[in-house]
């Protein structure tokens, strides 16, 4: 299990590279300058081209990429081009926001999924299945930012209940007046890992139920709990990886819904980044992102090998 | 109980009662006042000094903590501001050498961090942003400021109150270039360590508000400076708190929710909502406008002054004003009327679509045999209003009278880069881009008319962008450099912004108006007609 751990970690870094190069080709592709963020629009060229040479900006690409990459093996991700402030500690404050978002929001979309797909799965052709259908279906094809502009207008201009936009002015804690400004963004965020959870959920129970040993333990007249443990056992290592991917996704941030909220998190900064082509702010975002997403799934990956001593088989072949 | 008994305990009652109502009201009536102000930008302008994202930043961390050595009169909205004494009291050029300016200073003025304002502080700060072999030297404030002041060649000490200033040639509109260069204290830098980060978060100028908290991209609090030197300036508000919120959307509904007090710039399909709800709508003459630039270099084909001026004619600029719901004023030429540069233009801007016809057949153009032209027009971004439907406008009223225009649609930044390259380089040139769509702030002299109409800025020295050149304008531009009259140089700016239009250099459409929308807490708020604006007017 040590050397599988270790074997992905080694994975994880030609990921972190790739995804950072392609990254970087995009941002240069793309039209417009780095140096607009912080120069003013009519700044004569003399400025723009010391303020590139400051920012190595002047240097051939590749140049400027293998220096990043040095700096960032080193733990130093740079300085900001348009705030001056040391990435890192950009990176640090919004990480903390999307992920707290995350949690409530992964935590909202898996229960309710479980509990939607698994009910669906169970009452097959019934009125709790087609709810558990429709839920699914709305999760999965609702454009979520849209959603969030609904509850906004619904929870806090109309009923006035909840805040609109951003974060606490105070350090977090968990009472009411941190945590009501994570309600209508979480609950936008968790649309998307509700439905896809129903979906797969409802799937795996239905696939099930009319498998031999459900039939087997039906007839040896066990209760309709028991006859459920074992299935949800077995429907257990599916819904993990899926479930893993879905919260791989909301530690991302999600641009649309923390703009929408103005929630400070990585999908916000991310926003900001890239509207203004500030190349190691961005650059120093993927990387952390590709690194969540990587351990994560990994993380996933090896739960699901203790849940299910199949997988563990197949890892120790590995 | 006898009555004497209730009448006791009645007044023991009334007793209690105001005594407590007393102890309740005495800190109500001392409590704090506090304005929340959702902002469009994406994050709080820099905090060192000099303000990033463009004019409209310096009313928030500009002149809220620093001074300028000559200001902006921001406090007024019934007519155009002046320059006014900042922390210079009076200024003067030299008698014997036009390059010099001699600054006198104004005495007993303390930075936030109880160090006295002198000389000694103006000449580092120009060293600040001039001299990059000085300890103090800040790349990103150079790059905001350096182009503002342009003319600056050297600067010295005289003694602790006064300060001369050089420049690389006679101009007497070099005035006008300094309400955009502030003072920031150099007690407070060593302070920090010589690190201009940690200065961001704890800055130091003389300005009526100091910065109690910085959040970047969540919130800035600025309080009201007690001892500011200008009392007629005191903030009337204790606390203002800036909240970056960039989304349209998400602003109004903060705003109709209660999380911020005001908001800038609501999109106009707000405007019936927010009335309705009881929130008030303040706008202004605005020094900005919407143009379509045009190229007059040989090739173009607006080169012929009837083609531009039918161009501007056929324009129904009160429909465009329909389209942002009332958040515009038609355009009349580059400037508003009100403003003392605007002259008596002997074209008249206005919708005239016979003689727009009449022009284009004079020209030899029809709707049967079109005239085609590219323009290179934005997606959207600050100052560019409703670019796309406003655009699309403008395509739709030029068809009218045969002009055929295809748009090259970028982002904003990508827009600037063609703008500063000129109408000939290859970028645009090769593309046959023969106009630009960009809003520009007219703030002053050089900004409103001289960078445009001043041959000896066709670009890339400057962004005459389309090559205008015209010796009589160049010659009344040199005049206006020796004119140390105020009046006198109103007259001759006016004579040029005459030209301007007469010759049409571009198609006028709207001024922007700044649109801000205020809840009922927030009881006055004086909106200058600048992109400057006096943050210690706002009362609640």
């Amino acid at each position: 299990m040590f050397l599988y751990v270790l074997k992905r970690l080694i994975y994880s870094i030609p990921i972190a590279l790739s995804v950072s190069a392609i990254t970087f080709s995009l941002v240069y592709l793309a039209s417009g300058d780095p140096i607009s963020a912080i120069a003013p629009s009519d700044a004569p060229e003399e400025i723009i081209q010391s303020l590139k040479t400051q920012y190595g900006l002047d240097q051939p690409l590749p140049i400027q990429y293998f220096k990043w990459v040095a700096r960032a093996v080193h733990g130093d991700l740079g300085v900001s081009i348009a705030s001056g402030r040391p990435v890192l500690s950009e990176l640090g404050t919004s990480l903390r926001n999307t992920v707290c978002l995350a949690l409530i929001a992964s935590f909202i979309g898996i229960s309710l999924g479980c509990l939607l797909g698994s009910l669906g799965g169970l009452y097959q052709d019934t009125f709790i299945d087609k709810i558990s259908t429709f839920v699914s279906l709305i999760g999965v094809s609702i454009p979520h930012y849209w959603l969030g502009l609904l509850l906004t207008i619904l929870f806090s201009v109309w009923l006035g209940w909840l805040p609109s936009m951003g974060a606490s002015s105070s350090p977090f804690a968990f009472d009411f007046e941190h945590l009501k400004f994570m309600i209508l963004p979480a609950l936008t965020l968790s649309v998307i890992p509700t439905g896809i959870i129903t979906r797969t959920v409802k799937s795996i129970v239905s696939e099930m139920i009319s498998k031999e040993f459900v039939v087997a333990l039906q007839a040896r007249g066990l209760s309709q709990f028991t006859i459920f443990k074992h299935i949800a056992k077995n429907a257990l290592p599916t819904v993990l990886a899926v479930g893993g991917l879905q919260i791989g996704y909301l530690m991302g941030g999600s641009i649309l819904v923390e703009t929408v909220f103005s929630w400070p998190g990585t999908g916000y900064l991310l926003n900001i980044a890239i509207f203004q082509r500030d190349i190691p702010l961005l650059q120093g975002i993927v990387l952390v992102l590709c690194l969540i997403f990587v351990i994560l799934n990994l993380f996933v990956d090896v739960l699901q090998s203790l849940i299910d001593p199949r997988m563990r088989r197949g890892v120790n072949h590995d | 109980m006898g009555l004497y008994m209730q009448k006791k305990i009645l007044n023991k009652s009334l007793l209690s009662i105001a005594l407590l109502m007393g102890l309740t009201l005495s800190p109500l009536s001392k409590a704090e006042t506090v304005v929340k102000y959702g902002i469009s930008m994406a994050d709080i302008p820099l905090t060192t000094g000099q303000p990033d994202r463009g004019a409209g930043a310096y009313q928030f961390t500009g002149h809220t903590i620093y001074d300028p050595l000559i200001a902006w009169e921001s406090n007024i909205s019934n007519r155009p501001g002046k320059l006014i004494p900042g922390l210079a009291t009076a200024w003067k050029v030299d008698a014997s050498d036009k390059n010099k300016w001699i600054f006198t200073l104004r005495k007993g003025v303390k930075f936030h961090d109880g160090s006295s304002f002198n000389a000694d502080a103006v000449i580092w700060n120009l060293d600040k942003v001039l001299n990059d072999k000085s300890p103090q030297f800040d790349s990103k404030q150079a790059a905001q400021v350096k182009p503002r002041i342009p003319s600056i060649a050297s600067y010295s000490k005289i003694d602790d109150s006064t300060v001369v200033i050089n420049t690389k040639s006679e101009d007497a509109l070099f005035p006008y270039q300094l309400p955009w260069f502030l003072i920031s204290s150099p007690a407070q830098f060593e302070k920090v360590g010589k690190d201009w980060v940690k200065f961001a978060s704890t800055p130091s100028g003389t300005g009526p508000f100091k910065l109690e908290k910085l959040v970047p991209r969540e919130r800035a609090e600025l309080v009201k400076n007690s001892t500011y030197w200008d009392k007629s300036r005191l903030a009337q508000t204790d606390r203002v708190v800036l909240i970056p919120i960039p989304d349209t959307v998400t602003r109004v509904n903060a705003l109709i929710s209660g999380q911020v007090d005001m908001i800038e710039t609501p999109p106009p399909d707000a405007v019936d909502k927010l009335k309705s709800n009881g929130f008030r709508i303040v706008q202004n003459v605005t020094p900005h406008v919407w143009p379509y630039h045009f190229s007059t270099n040989p090739g173009s084909p607006w080169r012929d002054i009837r083609v531009r001026q039918a161009a501007n004619l056929a324009i129904d600029r009160d429909a465009i004003v329909k389209l942002m719901n009332g958040l515009a004023i038609p355009a009349k030429g580059q400037l508003d009327p009100t403003n003392p540069w605007f002259g008596n233009p002997n074209f008249p801007i206005k919708y005239d679509l016979p003689k727009a016809k009449a022009l284009m057949a004079q020209a030899g153009y029809s709707k049967d045999r079109p005239l085609k032209a590219k323009v290179i027009i934005a997606q959207g971004g600050t100052g560019q209003m409703l670019s796309l439907p406003m655009n699309e406008f403008m395509q739709q009223s030029l068809a009218e009278i045969g002009i055929n225009i295809e748009f090259e649609t970028v982002e904003l930044e990508n827009l600037y880069l063609h703008w500063r390259k000129g109408s000939l380089d290859p970028i645009n040139a090769g593309k046959d881009i023969t106009a630009i769509n960009l809003g520009y702030v007219t703030a002053d002299p050089f900004y409103a008319l001289t960078r445009f109409m001043d041959s000896h800025y066709i670009a890339p020295n400057g962004v005459n962008w389309g090559g205008y050149s015209n010796p009589i304008v160049d010659g009344y531009i040199a005049k206006i450099k020796s004119t140390y009259d105020t009046k006198a140089q109103d007259k001759l700016l006016a004579k040029v912004h005459e030209a301007m239009v007469n010759d049409a250099l571009m198609i006028w459409v709207v001024h922007d108006t700044n649109p801000h929308a205020l809840s009922p807490k927030v009881k006055s708020y004086t909106q200058a007609q600048h992109w400057f604006q006096d943050l210690t007017t706002i009362k609640m």
